[in-house]
């Protein structure tokens, strides 16, 4: 069968910036960052178990943090703002992939099977932006908004989570959007340290994935404790 | 054996195509997947139909031209390539479906035969090695490292064949590029060439329009030559080393 010439070109003055690849490294290099700060965010959250004072102690110190070197809150604010700009980055990047993805098979499968791929791996866009959403919420219920649906008092930061993990469905949606971080961190922990390139031959593939499930676990895990410490009354007012 | 074949049906590249179902009987499962699909021609043949046009050449494995969607599964069930898929590997009254790789980057000819150009022009941009003709250098002149040499040699099976690009849910090409950039990049011969190689390969791969690589390991699953995954993070290793030198 004769090939017919499909009219496209070879590419000319290629630029490795604008490439498929510098946007993954984008999007692990600001995975990298929220590794950082779950771990941390985990730990804090762990102070709970310290009791009310320990743990509106940790709060408190965290907008001290660095004074007076820094204004105060000022350690908080730059922490932020690198958050932020790592999560622009890395919607920006996933979504320039995701459209790339659905342009490059626009004619689907009538049976495909997923041979080789863990479930996590497939649940990484959508499971993404079940995070955002929860994130969003998380912000409001917590930060922005400090909501409490009990309708108790709102500045007092051990008093806030009590009183919101003593809410069923409040628990529910937290445990829910830690699966998924969960399931978001496995697959992309290990993403992260293949497309930054430093898994070159097998044993440091098997490492990196290991080591990915592993922290997934600690990370959404220890998340988990607090909600179901309240629940079941280790962790109360 | 007895099967029923639900095959993809493309007239050429323009037409909307479809699924056709087919009835074949007196198959051996001694068969190979492509002297099964030769009966179930001959029967077209002898109804006075189009017969249901597939590529192959070599049909021992080694050139890279058949690759069918066997049950949404490149090459099928077993690991190795259409052809050296043999019809015991399915069972007496099994469906069967069969679909041409799915690849923007891979336009559908006719029926299960697609376009792989794209794969030639990905090579064009740097899947070679530039030496002088004339007579060949003294052999012991270059040493290269025995692990080297493995590496160059394990990932240099890539025949192209795109299972890679059909299995990979972002429709990426990334399992071929890597594998060619290990494979001249492991090898002395292959160094003055090789931050140009790895940018001009993905600039072209990327024109062409195939996805980005998500490391969910479909494609090496697929791959009938068993190329692994560490050669996409050799390949994204390149890419940041080209960059750091300025391209």
């Amino acid at each position: 069968m004769a090939i017919q010439n499909s009219g496209k070109t070879l590419v000319k003055g290629a630029r490795a910036t604008q490439s498929t690849i510098f946007l993954k490294i984008l999007m692990a290099a600001s995975g990298v960052v929220f590794i950082g700060f779950t771990l941390l965010h985990m730990y804090g959250n762990l102070k709970a178990f310290g009791g009310h004072d320990k743990f509106n102690e940790y709060a408190h110190h965290l907008r001290i943090l660095g004074e007076p070197m820094l204004p105060h809150e000022g350690a908080l604010w730059i922490i932020r703002a690198v958050l932020l700009l790592s999560l622009v980055v890395h919607v920006y990047a996933a979504a320039k992939l995701w459209r790339r993805a659905k342009n490059a098979r626009t004619v689907k499968y009538e049976v495909k099977k997923h041979t080789g791929a863990i479930f996590a791996s497939r649940l990484m866009r959508w499971g993404g932006v079940t995070l955002l959403l929860f994130i969003i919420w998380h912000l409001l219920n917590f930060t922005i908004g400090k909501v409490n649906v009990d309708g108790g008092p709102t500045n007092d930061p051990y008093n806030l989570l009590v009183d919101t993990f003593d809410t069923w469905w409040l628990t529910l949606i937290y445990l829910a959007a830690m699966a998924m971080l969960g399931a978001h961190l496995h697959h992309g922990i290990w993403s992260a340290t293949q497309t930054l390139g430093l898994t070159g031959s097998e044993r440091t593939r098997v490492l990196a994935k290991r080591s990915a499930f592993t922290l997934a676990v600690v990370i959404a895990g220890g998340f988990s404790l607090v909600p179901l410490a309240v629940l079941t009354g280790i962790i109360e007012k | 054996m007895k099967l029923t074949l639900k095959i993809w049906r493309q007239t050429d590249a323009n037409d909307a195509g479809g699924m056709h179902t087919y009835d074949v009987d007196d198959v051996s499962a001694d068969m190979s997947f492509l002297e099964m699909l030769d009966v179930l021609n001959e029967q077209l043949n002898a109804k006075g139909e189009e017969p249901i046009a597939f590529d192959s050449d070599c049909r021992e494995g080694i050139c890279g031209m058949c690759g069918l969607m066997i049950n949404g599964e490149a090459h099928g069930p077993v690991t190795t390539t259409t052809c050296q898929l043999h019809m015991r590997s399915f069972t007496d009254g099994e469906t069967i479906t069969i679909e041409p790789w799915r690849s923007d980057a891979f336009p559908v000819l006719k029926d299960l035969v697609v376009d792989r150009g794209a794969f030639d022009r990905i090579i064009q941009q740097g899947g070679f090695i530039s030496v002088n003709t004339g007579s060949a250098p003294e052999a012991h002149a270059v040493p290269v490292p025995r692990d080297d040499a493995m590496r160059a040699f394990n990932v240099a099976t890539c025949i192209g064949c795109g299972a890679c690009v059909a299995a990979c849910p972002n429709g990426s090409a990334s399992l071929f590029m890597g594998a060619k950039i290990t494979h001249l990049g492991e090898l002395p011969q292959g160094q003055p060439e090789r931050d140009s190689r790895v940018v001009n390969m993905v600039a072209q791969h990327d024109h062409e329009g195939f996805g980005g690589c998500t490391n969910i390991g479909e494609c090496t699953a697929a791959c009938p030559k068993e190329i692994p995954l560490d050669v996409i993070s050799q390949l994204n290793k390149d890419l940041r080393t080209a960059m750091k030198h300025g391209h």
